[in-house]
């Protein structure tokens, strides 16, 4: 398997040895970070520029140890202390850190296709951290990465995500990610936020969480946005809660032992019980450790495509 | 790529093992404070194939790490195939150890360039020593092998190959030429 795209835009766009060769990669990676020195030379001389259109700490900060790690330059650029300010778009935005010399751009942007944008009028190469709902295909591959380590294989796993899948890049990406490698996915939401079309896809849709869980191996825990789009659907967090929170009892009734994940950051007491978070079947922190490998394995092989590309001229 | 002669049959790989592994305890005067490191792929099998010699004759476990060096590669982007990333394996502190660090072919010295980069990550060992089941000369670094199964004189046309029963189902060691096709 070669790799051969200078960008990652989205996990729809792949293919199961893509995914795979990323996966594996990241398993190679992870030994470094516990190294007493956390460092390769693997991007020494590249430069690696995190352009943030959304507020974001985990993903930029993942991003930036992962280049780091990988020993290039990282220059973080949040909008709004930017030109961005001024009228500058995205484009133009773009062009500038091109011409400045960078290899890489890992893109965080509120507009669902942002990424593909930019990668498309770009020689360098472009990391989707997440565009409007669209995907945010690192917060997957680390997500699957995970359940991989944890359960040892992803094929015939059942997989509920629960929340707001409707406005969720974090859903679409995990979607398009497991679906490819062979797990089942049951969605898990209150009927207004389950996005239309979802019945013409392999995924099952279930508006019953004690049902969607007792068929489950795991348990994907979407972040529920009250201070954006989930206010349509309840008016009070701890409706939510009781209808649609992850908490000790209901995972009990299944008797099994559920994996449960949580992108972040979490919102104890709403989307999930804080004793569930912190609990013996919760993987969340090895989530955020797993990241680190996961963003290292793809700044690699999308930086060495590049240049594969650029020898190839 | 045609083969023009096989340098080692079975019997003279196993012969390498067993003189190499007795050279590393003669020259360290035991096993003490020895620790073996294989170069992925067939410097680690063997690496682990000395470990087992060395710790047979002493009757004492010697510690054995495998070392991936696709992240220390000078020549990442002009390299035709695309590398793939292994693991690196060394579950012990290498500080004041003596490294035996093992690999099949040495050619221009270069890939045992980036093993001592790598190494320097994980420490500061006392020796680092190298064994190499084949030396066929053309050096580009200055850097010799301690330990040498068999000096091989080559051309540059000519490659060295090493079979492994581990990763290729048996033990030979062959010399091979571009033909002219």
């Amino acid at each position: 398997m070669i790799w051969t795209r200078k960008d990652l835009l989205g996990l729809e766009e792949l293919n199961r040895e893509e995914i795979e060769l990323i996966l594996g990669t990241a398993d190679s990676f992870k030994e470094v970070s516990s190294r007493e020195i956390k460092k390769v030379p693997a991007l020494r001389g590249k430069t690696v520029v995190n352009l943030f259109y959304e507020p974001s700490t985990r993903t930029r900060v993942s991003f930036e140890i992962a280049a780091k790690r990988l020993s290039a330059d990282v220059i973080n650029i949040a909008a709004e202390t930017s030109s961005v300010r001024k009228g500058e778009t995205l484009l133009d935005t773009g062009r500038n850190i091109q011409a400045l010399k960078a290899d890489v751009i890992v893109l965080r942007h509120g507009f669902s296709g942002a990424a593909v944008l930019l990668a498309r009028k770009l020689d360098i190469s472009v990391v989707n951290a997440g565009d409007g709902w669209h995907e945010h295909p690192t917060q997957a591959l680390l997500d699957i990465f995970t359940l991989k380590e944890k359960l040892g294989r992803i094929e015939g796993l059942r997989v509920c995500i629960v929340g707001d899948i409707a406005h969720s890049r974090v859903a679409r990406s995990n979607i398009w990610g497991l679906t490819r490698l062979g797990a089942k996915v049951t969605v898990c939401a209150p009927k207004i936020l389950i996005p239309p079309g979802i019945e013409q896809t392999d995924v099952d849709v279930n508006c019953d969480i004690e049902e969607a869980l007792s068929k489950a191996d795991a348990v994907n825990v979407l972040r529920m946005q009250f201070e954006r789009d989930a206010r349509d659907a309840f008016p009070r967090e701890i409706d939510y809660f009781r209808k649609f929170g992850i908490t000790r009892e209901r995972l009990k009734k299944t008797g099994r032992d559920i994996v449960v994940m949580h992108p972040g950051p979490l919102n104890r007491g709403i989307e999930i019980a804080s004793d569930v978070a912190d609990g013996s079947s919760s993987v969340i922190l090895e989530q955020v450790t797993n990241g680190i490998a996961v963003r290292m394995a793809v700044l690699f092989l999308v930086s060495q495509a590049h240049d594969k590309r650029i020898s190839a001229d | 790529m045609k083969e023009k002669a096989r340098i080692l049959d079975q019997e003279a790989v196993k012969r390498c093992v067993t003189r190499i592994s007795h050279e590393i305890l003669e020259k360290n005067k035991g096993v003490k404070g020895i620790c073996i490191v294989g170069i992925r792929t067939r410097g680690a099998h063997l690496a682990g194939r000395i470990a087992d010699c060395i710790s047979g004759i002493e009757k004492e476990p010697v510690d054995l790490g495998v070392l991936d060096i696709t992240l220390y590669r000078d020549d990442l982007t002009s390299i035709s195939q695309q590398p793939v990333v292994h693991k690196t394996e060394i579950g012990f502190d290498i500080t004041g150890r003596n490294v035996v660090l093992v690999d099949d072919v040495l050619y221009t010295g270069r890939t045992v360039r980036c093993a001592l980069d790598a190494l320097a990550d994980f420490g500061r060992p006392r020796t680092i020593q190298l064994a190499v089941l084949v030396d066929r000369g053309h050096r580009e670094l200055p850097i010799r092998a301690d330990f040498v199964g068999k000096n091989v004189p080559t051309s540059r046309e000519e490659t060295v190959e090493v079979r492994l029963t581990e990763s290729d189902g048996k033990d030979e060691v062959v010399l091979k030429e571009r033909g002219n096709e």
